[in-house]
C-alpha cells in the first residue's frame, strides 16, 4: 500500500466521520456511543490478517487469536447491547392507549 | 473476475453501509435498523477478507483453528454479557467493551513488532501509534468501568495539583519511548512504551469524577477508533483505516455534543479534577438549616389533590430498580385525571440518554418524557414535583450562586413548583459532592427511604385513599 494513498484515505475517512453526526437527540447519545464502540472493534480484521499471515508461527497465532477474541467481544457485545437499548424505543405505547 | 477487484467492491460496500449505519444511529426512527446495517457491514468485511485470502495465498488449517477458537470465545462472552447486563450498568459495559477494542489493537501491534520482521518506517510509526493509543484506551476504559461500578473511588491524593506534574512526566517518558521505537524496534523500547502509556491512561482517568465519566468513555471510544486506524496502517488494510478514522472522528463530535449538554468544556473534564474538590473553596458548603421531612401518607394526600404532577427521575431511581413501580404509581395518578409527565435532564442517569432507556424499559410512553428546555416553563404550573434519586440536576445553586462549581450548568427549575417532594435515602450529597440548596427551601419536603420502598408504600396509600379505583 502506497504511503500517500493511505494518508488520503485517513484524511477522507476522518472528514466523513466529522460530517456523519450533526444533531443527535440526547435520547440517542448512549446508543450511538455504544454502536460506534461496536464498530471500533473493526480491528478484528487486523487480528484476522495477522493469524492468516502467521502460517505456522505459534506465538503469532496465539497473539492473533487472543486479539481476535478481544475484538469480537467488543463487536458482538456492542451490537447486541445497542440493539437491546434501541428495542425499547421502538416499543409502541399500546398499554397507554388502552388506558385512555 | 479478478479476486482483488471483488474484494475491493465488497470493502467499498462495507464502508458505505458503516457510514449509513452511523448516520442512521443519530435518528430515533432509523436507529435500530442502522445498528443492524452496521453489524451486517462488519460481517461483510470479514467475508471479503476471508474470500481474498482463500482466493490468493490460501488459509492454513492451523490458521482456521485459531480463528475459530478466538472468535468463538470472544463472541460467546460478548453475547452473554450483552444479554445479562442490567440496563442500569450500561455505561460501564460500554467502557469494558471499548477497553477490549483497545486491547485488540495493542495486541496486533505487539504481534507484528515481535514476530514479523522487515517492517517499513510507516509500519514502525503506525505500530508505535497503535501501542500508545491502544494501551491508553485499555487502561483508561478499565479504570472508568471500575469507578462507575463503584469498585474504585477517587483517591484524595489524585486531586492534588502534583498529579499534573506526574502525568506530564509519564507523557514525556511515553514520547521518548515512542520516538526510540520508531528508530529501533527492540523489546526494551516496546515494553517501555506499553507500560508508560498504560500508566498514563490510569493517571489521566483516575482523578476524573463520576459525573464526568460518560464524556471520558466517549473520548476513549474515539481513541479506540484511532487505534483501529493505526492497526490498519500496520496490516495495510484500507478498510480498517477508513472505518477507524470514521469512528474516531464521529466519537470526537459525540464527545463535544455531550460536553455541551453538561455545560463543561473537554479541557475542564480532563484536567479539572472532580467538582467536589473545588466546592471546598467556594462559599457554598455548609450545613442544612431548614430541612422538612414528611411521611409517605402526607405525600399521598398532596398528590391526590394535585392536577399536574411532574416527575424528575435520577440515577437513584435506577439503582433502586424502581422504574416499574414508578410507572404503576403514575398509572394510578393518570386514572385519577392527574396530568403526569417526566422531566428528563440531558445527563439524567449516568450517561446522556441513559434515563430514556431506563424508563422505556418500564413502558413509560415516549410522549410523557419531556426534555429540559420544554419542561422548564411548565414547573410554575405544577402542583407537585416528585424528585426521585436526582440531586445535582435540580440544584438551584447552578443559577443563583456564582461561586458554586455547578454555576452555569443547565438545571431543572423544580423549585418553581408549588410543592416539591424529594425522595432520597439520606442527606448525602450528589455525584458532584455539593450541597443542594433545594432541600432547604420552604416548599420542599424530604421523604426519606429507598425509592422503590417509598413508591410501593405510596401506591398503597393512594389506593387506600380510593383513587385509581375508578
Amino acid at each position: 500500500m502506497d504511503f500517500a494513498q493511505a494518508f488520503w484515505i485517513l484524511l477522507l475517512g476522518s472528514l466523513l466521520g466529522l460530517e456523519l453526526i450533526g444533531k443527535v437527540p440526547p435520547t440517542l447519545h448512549t446508543p450511538l456511543m455504544s454502536g460506534a464502540n461496536a464498530i471500533s472493534g473493526i480491528t478484528m480484521l487486523a487480528a484476522l490478517t495477522l493469524i492468516i499471515q502467521a502460517k505456522n508461527n505459534l506465538p503469532l497465532l496465539l497473539i492473533g487469536s487472543i486479539s481476535l477474541g478481544f475484538a469480537l467481544f467488543n463487536v458482538v457485545g456492542g451490537f447486541f447491547v445497542t440493539d437491546r437499548m434501541l428495542a425499547m424505543f421502538n416499543r409502541k405505547p399500546s398499554k397507554n392507549s388502552k388506558l385512555k | 473476475m479478478n479476486i482483488t477487484l471483488i474484494q475491493s467492491l465488497i470493502n467499498l460496500l462495507s464502508v458505505l453501509f458503516l457510514a449509513l449505519g452511523i448516520k442512521g444511529l443519530s435518528k430515533v426512527r432509523s436507529a435500530r435498523e442502522a445498528n443492524r446495517l452496521a453489524a451486517f457491514a462488519m460481517f461483510l468485511s470479514v467475508v471479503g477478507l476471508l474470500f481474498y485470502y482463500l482466493g490468493t495465498n490460501g488459509i492454513t488449517q492451523q490458521s482456521w483453528l485459531w480463528i475459530i477458537v478466538g472468535s468463538f470465545i470472544g463472541s460467546l462472552f460478548g453475547a452473554i454479557l450483552a444479554k445479562k447486563v442490567p440496563m442500569t450498568s450500561m455505561p460501564e459495559t460500554v467502557a469494558l467493551f471499548n477497553g477490549c477494542g483497545g486491547m485488540s489493537s495493542l495486541l496486533v501491534a505487539l504481534g507484528v513488532v515481535f514476530f514479523q520482521k522487515n517492517q517499513s518506517l510507516i509500519q514502525d510509526l503506525s505500530i508505535s501509534v497503535s501501542i500508545f493509543v491502544g494501551a491508553i484506551t485499555f487502561s483508561g476504559s478499565i479504570i472508568a468501568m471500575a469507578k462507575l461500578q463503584g469498585w474504585l473511588s477517587t483517591p484524595s491524593w489524585t486531586q492534588n495539583k502534583v498529579r499534573h506534574l506526574i502525568n506530564i512526566s509519564i507523557a514525556i517518558i511515553s514520547l521518548v519511548a515512542f520516538i526510540n521505537l520508531i528508530q529501533s524496534p527492540d523489546s526494551s523500547n516496546i515494553w517501555l512504551l506499553v507500560i508508560s502509556s498504560t500508566i498514563l491512561g490510569i493517571g489521566v482517568t483516575l482523578p476524573i469524577g463520576g459525573a464526568d465519566m460518560p464524556v471520558v468513555i466517549s473520548l476513549l471510544n474515539s481513541y479506540s477508533g484511532i487505534a483501529a486506524a493505526a492497526a490498519g496502517f500496520v496490516v495495510e488494510s484500507q478498510l480498517l483505516i477508513v472505518a477507524g478514522a470514521m469512528v474516531g472522528a464521529a466519537g470526537l463530535i459525540l464527545t463535544q455534543v455531550m460536553c455541551k449538554g453538561m455545560n463543561r468544556s473537554l479541557i475542564s473534564v480532563l484536567f479539572g479534577g472532580t467538582l467536589a474538590s473545588k466546592s471546598e473553596k467556594s462559599s457554598s458548603g455548609g450545613e442544612y438549616t431548614n430541612i422538612t421531612s414528611c411521611s409517605v401518607e402526607e405525600c399521598a394526600l398532596t398528590l391526590e389533590a394535585a392536577n399536574k404532577v411532574i416527575i424528575v427521575p435520577g440515577y437513584g431511581l435506577a439503582v433502586a430498580q424502581a422504574q416499574h413501580t414508578l410507572r404503576e404509581v403514575a398509572k394510578i395518578l393518570e386514572q385519577n385525571d392527574i396530568d403526569v409527565c417526566y422531566a428528563i435532564h440531558p445527563v439524567a442517569g449516568r450517561m446522556p440518554g441513559h434515563m430514556n432507556v431506563l424508563l422505556a424499559e418500564a413502558d413509560v410512553p415516549y410522549e410523557q418524557l419531556k426534555e429540559m428546555d420544554i419542561v422548564n416553563p411548565d414547573f410554575p404550573a405544577a402542583d407537585v414535583v416528585l424528585v426521585l434519586g436526582a440531586n445535582d440536576v435540580v440544584n438551584p445553586q447552578a443559577k443563583s450562586d456564582k461561586n458554586s462549581p455547578l454555576y452555569g450548568m443547565p438545571v431543572l427549575d423544580v423549585q418553581e413548583a408549588r410543592t416539591v417532594f424529594v425522595i432520597k435515602r439520606g442527606m448525602s450529597a450528589g455525584y458532584s459532592g455539593i450541597k443542594n440548596d433545594l432541600f432547604d427551601l420552604p416548599n420542599t419536603s424530604m421523604v426519606f427511604g429507598d425509592a422503590k420502598k417509598v413508591l410501593s408504600e405510596l401506591m398503597t396509600e393512594l389506593k387506600d385513599l380510593g383513587i385509581g379505583a375508578k
